[in-house]
């Protein structure tokens, strides 16, 4: 499943590219919301690449043994490298955050890639964390940690 | 990526947020460079929200390294190499 995502592995197939960049998978709601998302944008006819940590990703792809929503991942700092070099780039970023690290990562994403980035905020400390974020998105904030309907509600308002 | 784990570091900061990396090092160096986010140094594009700042003491590098499961550290290394390229960016 995994692949090396190089610049010829893309070649376009005019498709809207959307990102899924997982945070620490710490807080429940993330693996589940990831797998809806992912669906939503596969529906919606995106090419859908999951970017994430070693165990964000573990979660997600054991989730979806035959990979039927996730299709390409990488790992989150291989991802950032990428784009950083101009080897790949998308049309959406929808970034995940539960810390400081999640807001922080979302952040540079959002200087280095000219996709539209949706920030999905969530966890117990999600209205403070809400308020550092200090660069250009569009915010979709929820107090969400074992429940994953708020933040699906606000996913199904945006696509 | 990761081979700033097997060089020598020193944690000066840890498991802090990157706006408290960013004051650090801002305070507590007296040369500082400011880098695009994704700049690349010691083989790992930095993560971080502009300004990002890289400090410079002697011959060691002062920066912010961020983990997705741990937070931001400061980290000094020496960076003979790296300096004169941090210095040719102002």
């Amino acid at each position: 499943m995994e692949r090396s995502g190089d610049a010829a592995s893309e070649a376009r197939s005019g498709k809207r590219r959307s990102l899924i960049l997982l945070g620490c998978p710490e807080v429940p709601v993330q693996t589940s919301i990831a797998l809806y998302l992912a669906f939503r944008l596969r529906e919606r006819g995106d090419e859908v690449v999951v970017a994430g940590t070693g165990a964000a990703l573990k979660l997600t792809k054991l989730a979806d043994p035959q990979g039927h929503y996730l299709g390409e991942t990488m790992n989150i700092d291989r991802c950032i490298a990428m784009i950083s070099e101009g080897k790949t780039d998308f049309d959406e970023c929808f970034a995940f955050a539960h810390s400081d690290a999640g807001i922080t990562y979302a952040g540079t994403i959002s200087y280095i890639s000219r996709s539209e980035l949706f920030l999905l905020i969530f966890g117990r400390g999600a209205e403070e964390l809400e308020k550092t974020v200090e660069f250009d998105c569009r915010k979709l904030a929820a107090k969400a940690v074992h429940d994953p309907m708020p933040l699906k509600k606000l996913i199904d308002e945006v696509i | 990526m990761g081979c700033i784990e097997e060089m020598k570091y020193e944690i000066l900061l840890s498991q802090c947020s990157f706006k408290d990396a960013r004051e650090y090092i801002k305070k507590n160096c007296k040369e500082t460079v400011e880098v695009p986010p994704g700049y690349r140094i010691f083989n790992v594009h930095l993560i971080g929200v502009p300004p990002l700042l890289v400090g410079i003491d002697g011959d060691k590098v002062i920066f912010p390294y961020t983990k997705p499961c741990y937070g931001t550290f400061v980290l000094r290394i020496e960076g003979d190499e790296e300096i004169p390229k941090l210095r040719a960016k102002r």
